[in-house]
């Protein structure tokens, strides 16, 4: 551990990394909330995988590819929405198929991009110790963006996540409100990547805020415990891959898991045993 | 003459086959307390959905309160019948009550000290004021149907639709939410769905009975001097339909 502070205090690219690994889980706990509590693990699976083709038409073409990123994951997130929204009963094929069509896309790009492509392993896994000043900047400007977007509709976004029927009977656009909750997890995507590269995104988005659920159950709560799990977490995971040279994206997921694993199994010991306290005071009683 | 509170003229509804309405004429003055029965799948829910304007009808005409559902939906303050949400969403009985007072988008808007006032009124009238800070999934059955209730009265509708509210819970808490219900009716228009009419029949000013392709119609007093003498309980009158 002093080392790893020697270390950050030392080199630029961990001072980075940290300021990522803070970014990040602030938009992610925030979102990932929502992911949690409507249930669109599933789709927002489908809309950091199809960000890849973004990122190889970025690469072809020659254009940044944060930008491709970031636009290829609203186009995703507003299809997948879309494709949702109309499939019925085959939305689970569908949005399985815009998974993959979007990553073979990616791939096709990349491979008929002249040279050799290192980038690629870094968007599929993440690679925090390349975090620039500039992603950085970018970062709190999406961060920023997020923010606003939820407080700004922040009881529309409550209302259409808990109860879709009753919130168009208000008179709420749930549609669009959908829409714009699919497209604030695609910017969470492009805020991720830097981190822990899109394939692993989905766990640093859910696993956080379903262990924040265990403890807290107002929105708002949730989302402020899942960003400080998250934050503690991938800190957490950065030590130790610096530490024992290991790739920081996979540490931090494993660790966030256990860390789901273990709270899981500790709510459920704690709910038995309450269950049985209260059974066996009507028993005797 | 005012326009009815709900007014179906020969409302028909498919999915994608076969009709699930067939014709149905109903009309339900503004004051009245109307339970609609009716076997599993006859369509009861679906006229509910037409009524609220999530679903258009196939063919016929709807009027609620002499305007096009969609546009009456402001009015309407609707118990669905399976809460439509995950029982451990992390959100309080107050902050569900306030939903109801939600109308349309307001970009920053917050809830008002009045609309906080409407939503404690609310939770007061189906007293689960106590429960204001509770979780869904803290709640028993019966305790979710009052804070149901309470967030339909908090849209301060002129009609209550109420969708099988005593479906999950035992028979002595359908006693009392029909209670309260009762003591609602004094200053709302009710339409309530149920299959149970022996129980409703206690309660309320006249069934309509749906069953799938079946037009409702007034019937002869017999048939109400009939379903009287099977529930035991005085019903003024009865719209029924049977093939």
């Amino acid at each position: 551990m002093t080392d790893f502070l020697h270390a950050l205090a030392q080199y630029g690219f961990l001072q980075n990394a940290l300021g990522a690994i803070l970014l990040a889980n602030l938009g992610c706990g925030i979102v990932g909330s929502y992911v949690v509590v409507k249930r669109i693990g599933f789709l927002a699976g489908g809309i950091a995988h199809a960000v890849l083709g973004g990122v190889g038409a970025a690469l072809y073409f020659g254009f940044d590819t944060t930008l491709g990123a970031l636009l290829s994951a609203v186009a995703s997130a507003l299809l997948i929405g879309w494709v949702s929204l109309r499939a019925g009963e085959h939305e689970d094929t569908l949005i399985g198929a815009l998974w993959t069509v979007g990553m073979a896309v990616g791939i096709l790009f990349i491979s008929a991009t002249p040279g050799y492509n290192a980038d690629l392993m870094a968007y599929l896994f993440g690679n925090i110790l390349m975090v620039r000043d500039s992603d950085l900047w970018l970062m709190t400007l999406l961060d920023l963006v997020l923010i606003g977007i939820v407080v700004g509709f922040y009881d529309a976004l409550l209302a259409v996540s808990f109860d879709e029927e009753f919130a168009r009977l208000r008179g709420l656009p749930v549609t669009f409100l959908y829409l714009l909750l699919l497209c604030l997890v695609a910017v969470t995507v492009v805020l991720l990547i830097r981190v822990v590269g899109l394939i692993l995104v989905i766990a640093l988005l859910t696993l956080p805020a379903a262990t924040a659920g265990h403890y807290v159950h107002t929105l708002g709560r949730m989302m402020a415990l899942a960003a400080t799990i998250g934050l503690v977490i991938s800190s957490l995971g950065l030590v130790l891959s610096y530490h024992y040279d290991l790739p920081t994206g996979a540490v931090i997921i494993l660790a966030a898991a256990l860390l789901y694993l273990v709270s899981m199994l500790l709510t459920r010991l704690a709910q038995q045993r309450r269950a049985r306290a209260a059974g066996g005071g009507q028993g005797s009683g | 003459m005012t326009a009815p509170a709900i007014g179906l003229s020969a409302v028909s509804f498919s999915y994608t086959g076969p009709l699930v309405l067939d014709r149905v004429s109903l009309e339900i003055a503004e004051g009245e307390f109307v339970g609609l029965v009716g076997p599993n799948a006859g369509g009861k829910s679906t006229l509910l959905k037409i009524i609220l304007g999530l679903l258009d009808p196939t063919a016929g005409r709807v009027e609620v309160l002499g305007r096009a559902p969609r546009e009456a939906r402001r009015h309407l303050g609707y118990v669905p019948q399976h809460p439509t949400f995950a029982r451990d969403f992390p959100v309080t009985v107050e902050q569900i009550v306030l939903m109801g007072r939600l109308s349309g988008m307001r970009p920053f808007g917050r809830f008002s000290a009045a609309d906080r006032a409407v939503a404690q009124r609310c939770m007061q009238e189906t007293e689960v004021h106590d429960l204001a800070r509770r979780q869904p999934f803290t709640l028993s059955g019966g305790q979710l149907q009052r804070v149901l209730i309470a967030r339909a009265l908090a849209c301060e509708p002129r009609i209550l639709i109420l969708d099988e509210p005593t479906a999950n819970i035992d028979a002595r808490m359908e006693g009392e939410i029909f209670d309260l219900l009762r003591q609602i009716n004094r200053r709302l228009t009710i339409l309530v769905v149920s299959h149970d009419v022996a129980f409703i029949s206690g309660y309320i000013q006249r069934v309509a009975c749906l069953n799938r392709t079946l037009v409702c119609h007034p019937t002869t007093p017999l048939d109400s001097h009939l379903i009287e003498a099977l529930y035991q309980s005085p019903v003024r009158r009865v719209q029924h339909a049977h093939p």
